[in-house]
């Protein structure tokens, strides 16, 4: 399935063309204490294109294959088959020339984690092949764009999770690269860390075009900070357009959510009716209806007896999520693995 | 929806690439690679990161290293009665120091990285990877440096000892120390779990004790051949013979040797299973 659209591919160039990319982890067979899986098509088949200056995201629930694919476009991991084209290099021939493209941001600071922020930053620029003047310049330069210099001399160990996340990002963003590939950035950030991510990426991509690979499990940020966005799911990419083509997918709908006080009146006939289409998790009801139905719910529960039993209510826009859902990914991974914010 | 993520400073759509192939199509001609760390002052960079982490995580330990060896000099002392075997004592100890740093902790700490993903840091940067084996190896065993002259001036008074050669613990600590760390690194890079690369560490360590400590004269046979397997045996013969009065320069310097040559070997071995682990 091809899913890169036109406009990735007018005056802005392809960056990054993955061409069926296919990866399975072999079946395990079960010892003592561990239980067998079974094989497993971590990516399967998926095919996507990225064009310069874009922020394209990859969205999916927990063991969508989302880590898979980013080690595989970052020389870590070699696909069964497949191809993954960065900047007319073949990464699948050429595994190690992904690391003088690529700037990647993984998921885990072991390796930093006891040094101080200046270190990590410099550290890291020095080993993308700067000499230690420029090392130490654009170490500078990033740790003040991000407002890490006050804490420039603290270990990594010591900081907090957001600041931490935070500092291995300033130790991606030394020593320049066209591609950045980032593995869930803002995980644990407060909102003032998050604006200084976006910021930095945004002014990396205004001032030299730099294209930015972006796994999130964050609809939110994936609805307000990506151009395209493509939907993982087994393995597979369910979709891929942008955040406002894909919630067009889902423009007829309108999302109810309703809390109840205790736990719904069921003995109101309305509410009853609604409960199948209802999504429950506890108090709360998610339901996703035409604007009619929708309506038609909201009369219902905020007259009479229901209304007793009603602690708050909202209508909504479609988000991803409902994207997510109305394309057939299954709803109990859809909780679990997209944060909503 | 409130968003907390400011409006984007630059328009999404089509752009003008001045990106680094300049303009035009980028699949047609592929975009210039940035250049490879280069493998000297990569080393030196991973080297002082290592160091930098070493001062805040390793002083104790290097307090126990040191410890553990004085000890078992005192205990030794009731045991033997001078002359071969207390320059064997005196030499094993200071050397189990560095067995200690860098054959145990170094097999740990790549356990641990290679475990918990940190190899992929290191993975995604142009970094040859002798560099990061050299650097951390190197960075480990100059950590041992004090410890080890500490241990073998101290055994010198404790034995009555010359100390007029212990200048050769400058050869004997770096070429030792290689040996060690490079196959603590292989050891760590290679167990499939972290705790196996702990485990196999301190069996590493062990051996350098038993069989670097103990008098080679008392032990049996098989036991020997696994002494003359273990590359910290060298740098222990080589640092006992400075103790003679006057040492057979000749035969410490091919004991020297045989560590250097090891040494090149178990950090080749570590490099190999670098790659290896880093790319999975």
């Amino acid at each position: 399935m091809s899913t890169g659209t036109a406009q990735a591919q007018n005056d802005t160039g392809t960056v990054c063309a993955v061409r069926d990319l296919v990866k399975t982890y072999p079946a395990v067979r079960g010892r003592r204490g561990t239980p067998a899986t079974p094989e497993v098509r971590a990516t399967d088949g998926i095919s996507l294109d990225v064009g310069r200056g874009e922020i394209f995201g990859l969205l999916g629930p927990n063991g969508a294959g989302k880590s898979t694919l980013v080690r595989q476009l970052t020389g870590l991991m070699r696909p069964d088959s497949g191809s993954v084209e960065v900047l007319g290099h073949d990464l699948v021939r050429h595994p190690e020339r992904a690391a003088r493209l690529i700037g990647y941001l993984g998921q885990e600071s072991t390796a930093l984690d006891e040094l101080t922020v200046s270190l990590a930053a410099e550290t890291t620029g020095r080993l993308r092949g700067l000499a230690v003047r420029d090392a130490r310049a654009e170490r500078d330069a990033v740790l003040e764009e991000l407002g890490l210099t006050a804490i420039a001399g603290r270990p990594l160990k010591k900081l907090s999770g957001g600041q931490r996340r935070l500092a291995c990002f300033a130790a991606t963003l030394v020593g320049d690269r066209p591609v950045l590939v980032l593995d869930e950035p803002t995980t644990g950030m407060d909102p003032v860390a998050r604006r200084a991510v976006w910021a930095a990426v945004d002014r990396r991509r205004a001032e030299r075009g730099a294209t930015v690979l972006l796994v999130t499990h964050n609809v939110i940020e994936a609805e307000t900070v990506l151009d395209r966005v493509a939907v993982l799911e087994h393995g597979r990419v369910i979709a891929c357009d942008t955040p406002a083509g894909l919630k067009e997918k889902v423009a007829g709908q309108v999302r109810v959510e309703l809390v109840w006080r205790e736990r719904a009146p069921l003995d109101v006939p309305e509410v009853a009716a609604l409960r199948p289409s209802a999504q429950e998790s506890g108090r709360r009801w998610v339901l996703r209806l035409g604007p009619d139905e929708a309506r038609a719910a909201v009369a219902a529960v905020t007259g009479g007896a229901a209304f007793a039993a009603l602690d708050d209510f909202t209508l909504a826009t479609p988000s991803l999520e409902d994207v997510y859902l109305a394309l057939g990914g299954d709803a109990a991974n859809a909780i679990k693995g997209l944060v909503k914010a | 929806m409130t968003s907390i993520i400011p409006a984007r400073t630059a328009p999404s759509q089509v752009r003008p690439a001045p990106g680094p192939s300049g303009s035009g199509p980028a699949r047609t001609a592929a975009a210039p690679l940035a250049p490879r760390a280069r493998l000297l002052p990569s080393l030196a960079a991973v080297y002082r990161a290592q160091l930098s982490r070493a001062r805040v995580a390793r002083i104790p330990l290097l307090f126990v290293a040191t410890f553990q060896s004085v000890g078992i000099m005192v205990l030794m002392r009731g045991v033997v009665d001078g002359g071969a075997e207390a320059r064997a004592v005196v030499a094993g100890s200071s050397v189990l120091v560095v067995a200690f740093v860098a054959l145990n902790l170094l097999a740990q700490y790549f356990g641990q990285l290679r475990a918990s993903g940190g190899l992929d840091h290191y993975a995604t940067l142009p970094v040859p990877p002798a560099a990061v084996v050299l650097g951390a190896a190197g960075a480990y065993a100059s950590f041992t440096v004090p410890g080890t002259v500490f241990t073998a001036i101290t055994g010198s008074v404790l034995f009555q000892l010359p100390m007029t050669h212990l200048w050769v613990l400058v050869a004997v600590v770096p070429l030792s120390g290689a040996a060690l760390a490079g196959l603590g690194a292989a050891l760590g890079l290679l167990a499939p779990r972290p705790e196996l690369a702990t485990l196999l560490g301190q069996l590493g360590m062990s051996a350098a004790l038993l069989l670097g400590v103990l008098p080679a004269e008392r032990l049996p046979e098989p036991v020997g051949w696994a002494r003359d397997l273990l590359p910290s045996t060298y740098g222990v013969e080589a640092l006992a013979r400075s103790f003679d009065a006057s040492p057979d320069w000749g035969i410490i310097a091919f004991f020297l040797a045989i560590c250097a040559a090891v040494g090149v070997l178990s950090l080749a071995v570590a490099t190999w299973a670098y790659r290896r682990a880093a790319v999975r």
